[in-house]
């Protein structure tokens, strides 16, 4: 831990924030959402759960880049890698089960797959070993921006045989969409640290507008802590404010020039997400300039008709609307070595962090 | 996927740098970020500097804490 960041751990305010949440008392049920799978990996492992006071619960939301990716994505890559490309990708999407197979199963099988730490390593690979190289570019804004770094860097250095398959994801428009579902009736928000780097707390200002507070939070306990102590005081007072609690991370305007990276070779289009369906204007798409390097476009691959498997209710669980122990699978069947769903295969999946923190 | 580590400059060439954690070291690109320097705090994300921590405001949001806990004391 970088030294001036061990106070964000310090023992005693922990004890402090926790008294104080605690102490805090509400006449009507409160649903706060946290978006981020990192807050809801974090909020597990420290038991935050145990600690908010009565009538308070915290639900998870969409923000597990693999968890939301649709079967048809896994299956088109798990086909790039049976017509035998080179498929790189971030380690949580090997072990997802697409419709038929995964891509941990296709390399078992003789595939390529290889997992990257960053996409620079995926494009290095292309560079240096001369074999057509397909990066899966899912994320959110936190990752679109490096990924468009490594495209136009592929571009500036001429190197033809790297390619991504877009699948990348934009938080506003699913808090839009999530926003305006009557079952949930959502609170408040604690929104994606990380996302927000990028984004900037400007860009949330719409929430407004939808009367629901929302509270920009870093992933120390004592962060967490803070935000649902901030968010509760903005709910009890009706106060629809976005407050930025994690300023030594992000600015107003978040970061321009990754932002401007991501636009300049992405733009906006409908896009499906698990449990949540189509939600307008929320994927990311190469623009017309870069459509070359487009994987969906390049190959020719028509995988089957994709299939759900109708007992996992990973949407359900994506959308806030159900807590993992509820599925009949969990525990039971699907567990982190045999998983059924991907939000049970992702570290950052609401199932997978149900089952090992409880 | 959103993890992001806090990390600090050691060396830099070009748009390639080194960060360092706890001894582990690290190659990262600074495609995303202008005028970073070595010694610099800065959030890492899929090799990425994503951002450069500041300092000041952490000191800043914590201190603001402490005293809103104080004056609040029951
Ligand atoms: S426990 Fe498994 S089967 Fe049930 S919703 Fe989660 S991932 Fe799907």
């Amino acid at each position: 831990m970088t030294d001036f960041l061990k106070d964000f751990r310090s023992a005693g305010l922990l004890n402090e924030l926790r008294e104080r949440l605690r102490g805090m008392k509400f006449k009507k049920e409160i649903k706060i959402m946290e978006v981020c799978g990192t807050h809801t990996m974090q909020i597990h492992r420290f038991g935050i759960h145990q600690m908010l006071p009565e009538g308070v619960k915290l639900i998870s939301g969409p923000g597990c880049p693999v968890c939301v990716t649709p079967n048809e994505y896994i299956d088109f890559a798990v086909e790039l890698a049976r017509a035998g490309y080179t498929v790189a990708t971030f380690g949580d999407m090997i072990r997802v089960p697409g419709s038929y197979s995964s891509l941990e199963k296709v390399r078992a099988e003789g595939g390529d797959v290889r997992v990257v730490y960053s996409p620079m390593d995926a494009y290095e690979m292309a560079k240096e070993g001369g074999k057509t190289v397909v990066f899966l570019a899912i994320g959110f804004e936190t990752t679109a921006p490096s990924i468009a770094a490594t495209l136009l860097r592929a571009e500036a250095e001429g190197v033809k045989n790297f390619y991504v398959l877009p699948g990348g994801k934009l938080v506003p428009p699913a808090l839009r969409a999530l926003s305006a579902d009557p079952e949930l009736r959502i609170s408040g928000y604690l929104l994606p640290g990380h996302v927000s780097v990028i984004l900037g707390r400007k860009d949330y200002l719409f929430l407004k507008e939808l009367g629901i507070p929302g509270v920009i939070s870093g992933f120390e306990p004592v962060d967490i802590l803070q935000s649902i102590i901030l968010l509760l005081g903005l709910i009890k007072e009706e106060k629809a404010e976005v407050v930025n609690n994690y300023p030594r991370a992000v600015r107003e305007e978040g970061n321009p020039k990754a932002k401007g990276m991501m636009w300049e070779v992405f733009r906006e289009g409908d896009s499906r997400w698990r449990g949540l369906d189509l939600i307008p204007k929320s994927g990311l798409f190469l623009r017309e300039k870069y459509m070359g390097r487009d994987g969906f476009k390049a190959f020719d691959i028509s995988p089957p008709e994709p299939k759900e498997n109708p007992a996992c209710r990973c949407g359900d669980v994506l959308k806030g609307l159900i807590n993992p122990p509820e599925c009949p699978l969990f525990r039971t069947v699907c567990t982190p070595e045999n998983p059924i769903g991907p939000c049970m295969v992702s570290s950052e999946g609401s199932c997978s962090a149900w089952y090992k923190f409880g | 996927m959103c993890l992001a580590v806090p990390m600090k400059i050691v060396e830099i060439d070009g748009l390639d740098a080194v960060a360092e954690l706890q001894g582990v070291r690290r190659r990262v690109r600074l495609d995303l970020v202008d005028d970073c320097k070595v010694g610099d705090y800065v959030l890492i994300h899929a090799g990425f500097v994503i951002e450069k921590l500041d300092e000041e405001q952490a000191k800043k949001s914590l201190e603001t804490w402490e005293e809103f806990l104080s004056s609040q004391e029951k």
